[in-house]
């Protein structure tokens, strides 16, 4: 018999990560993939989705508010229409001089009419109800509770049917509805990573129990916690890509064909809500946190497995 | 009298039970020291394996210490354990080779888990298994291969990182008497490199096949120490009483 070769003492060596394509194919490939590519796509896919409407909500409810932050009308409610321009007359020369106030224009009356033909219709409306003029005001420093409260004291005594309000009351309740509806996109993306982070957890445990042999030998021979964390993570750092990758184009398509549709329906308030640059650039990075949160999944439940072992 | 030599493993009144059942093994102690054969016996259900899988750290003892390498791994964190398996190799009673890898693959299993590179790899894997006589079946899978290629692939990767230590748990056991002389000459020669070797066995005709062997004899769960190998010095087989 010939004589055993000399071999390195490679097993004084400290551990180190199992690497190259031998190494994960400690695990076999189809025990541990299988649906979990489209599993990943699928969440990432939804969440893509889910952060696109959130953005666009939040992008809608900026603009709105920044265009009516320092946005007020003036009201001037007096029925007869002579006291009424009087009031309207003497009330932006007052305010005019105010130093709150950038600018102001008096809202033309045909204007106003035009606004209220769909209700009031187009025979002198001014004969059915008093229609008040309109003063529209831009402030300096916002429209706050406190500036409003100056500039009606200050009319008080000239017009004293004045109203003042700020414009951004009016959209409130939809500014809420939007802040909720972007509430609600932040709520669905952390259940997707929550329902993501658990699917992965089931499938490294599966795959903990269909390759528990191999795991033993692996760990009898040497291996550590982390060298056989890592083949899991290697595995499923593929499959989280392959699904990330899918998961992204599908959702940012979706994205892109939603946007365009309401793009067409030609309203101010929608096509505010557009996506830029940066926000389709957050996107970009959703199958980025969904491997992160794949691969981290998979390295604590195998580590969480393996400490049960001597 | 001669210097004492340095022990490479002690085990002092260890016991061992799985769960709340009776103790199959009691106070167990004994000393092994570098370079040399050691052959454990007993019959079936003796605690042969019970003792080996202490031996290489797959199982926690219930009571007792376990010095290795001059460590007490008992109280050595588990992260630890690790750097203590790889100073081993093992030959697990049923082979314990991975079915989806080839026979070279699970050779060099234990030297990919020590980091080596792949480039390195090749050379020494290629030697062990012409030197178990498995070159040709080198990217047979374990399935494809008899009871003694797969024993073969077995030593092989066992000990392809020159362990400082060797066990093997009944390796003729599913081989023929020819095969199992084969077997045991692999592990002399080994031997005679400086790794220490136990073999746990029940076949009593192997015993003899290894003059300078020392004997540990286990009967349901109590060691015995037929040729002194328990105790300092180690008294060599054939070397009377």
């Amino acid at each position: 018999m010939k004589k055993p070769p000399v071999l390195s003492r490679a097993a004084a060596r400290g551990p180190a990560p199992l690497r190259g394509k031998r190494a994960a194919h400690l695990l076999p490939r189809a025990r541990l993939g299988g649906p979990m590519p489209w599993v990943i796509a699928i969440m990432v896919a939804l969440t893509v989705l889910a952060a696109g409407g959130g953005l666009a909500l939040d992008n809608l409810a900026d603009r709105a508010r920044g265009e009516l932050a320092g946005s007020a009308t003036v009201q001037i409610l007096a029925a007869d229409p002579a006291n009424r321009a009087q009031q309207a007359e003497a009330a932006a020369d007052l305010l005019v001089q105010d130093p709150a106030v950038a600018g102001l224009a008096l809202v033309p009356q045909d204007t106003v009419e035009e606004l209220l033909e769909p209700w009031l219709g187009t025979d002198n409306p001014e004969d059915a109800v008093p229609i008040p003029t309109l003063i529209d005001l831009r402030l300096r420093g916002g429209a706050d509770q406190a500036t409003l409260e100056r500039l009606r004291s200050l009319l008080a005594d000239r017009a004293p049917d004045a109203r003042i309000d700020a414009q951004g009351k009016w959209l409130a309740p939809v500014l809420a509805a939007l802040s909720a509806l972007g509430w609600m996109a932040l709520g669905l993306i952390a259940l997707l990573a929550f329902t993501g982070a658990a699917a992965v957890w089931l499938a490294a445990r599966n795959a903990l129990g269909s390759n528990r042999d191999t795991i033993e030998i692996v760990h009898l021979l040497g291996g550590s916690d982390h060298q056989i964390a890592q083949i899991f993570q290697r595995s499923i750092l593929f499959d989280a890509l392959l699904g990330g990758v899918f998961g992204l184009a599908f959702g940012m398509v979706a994205v892109w064909l939603m946007g365009a549709q309401f793009s067409a329906l030609d309203s101010g308030l929608v096509s505010g809500g557009g996506l830029e640059t940066t926000d389709w650039l957050v996107l970009a990075l959703v199958p980025a946190g969904a491997v992160a949160l794949a691969v981290l999944t998979a390295r604590f439940t195998v580590l969480a497995s393996l400490r049960k072992m001597l | 009298m001669s210097a004492p030599e340095e022990e490479i493993v002690r085990f002092d009144n260890v016991g061992l039970r799985y769960g709340t059942e009776r103790e199959v093994l009691s106070n167990i102690s004994f000393t092994l020291f570098p370079g040399r054969f050691y052959f454990l016996t007993g019959a079936s259900g003796a605690g042969k394996t019970s003792l080996l899988k202490l031996l290489y750290l797959a199982q926690r003892p219930s009571r007792g210490a376990i010095r290795m390498f001059g460590t007490d791994v008992i109280t050595q964190p588990r992260e630890r354990l690790p750097a203590y398996r790889r100073r081993m190799g093992v030959v697990f009673q049923d082979f314990r080779l991975v079915d989806h890898l080839s026979a070279f693959d699970n050779v060099a299993l234990p030297l990919r888990v020590s980091g080596v590179r792949e480039a390195d790899l090749l050379g020494p894997v290629s030697d062990m298994l012409e030197w178990v006589g498995l070159a040709h079946r080198a990217d047979a899978r374990p399935a494809t291969l008899s009871g003694g290629e797969q024993q073969r692939v077995a030593i092989a990767r066992a000990v392809i990182g020159r362990p400082d230590m060797l066990v093997a748990d009944e390796p003729t056991g599913n081989v023929d008497p020819d095969m199992a002389l084969k077997l045991i000459r692999l592990f002399e020669a080994l031997n005679r490199l400086g790794t220490t070797v136990v073999v746990a066995t029940h076949d009593v005709h192997l015993l003899r096949k290894v003059p300078d062997s020392l004997i540990m004899r286990l009967d349901k769960g109590l060691l015995s120490d037929p040729t002194g190998a328990l105790r300092y010095p180690p008294r060599r087989v054939g070397a009377g009483e």
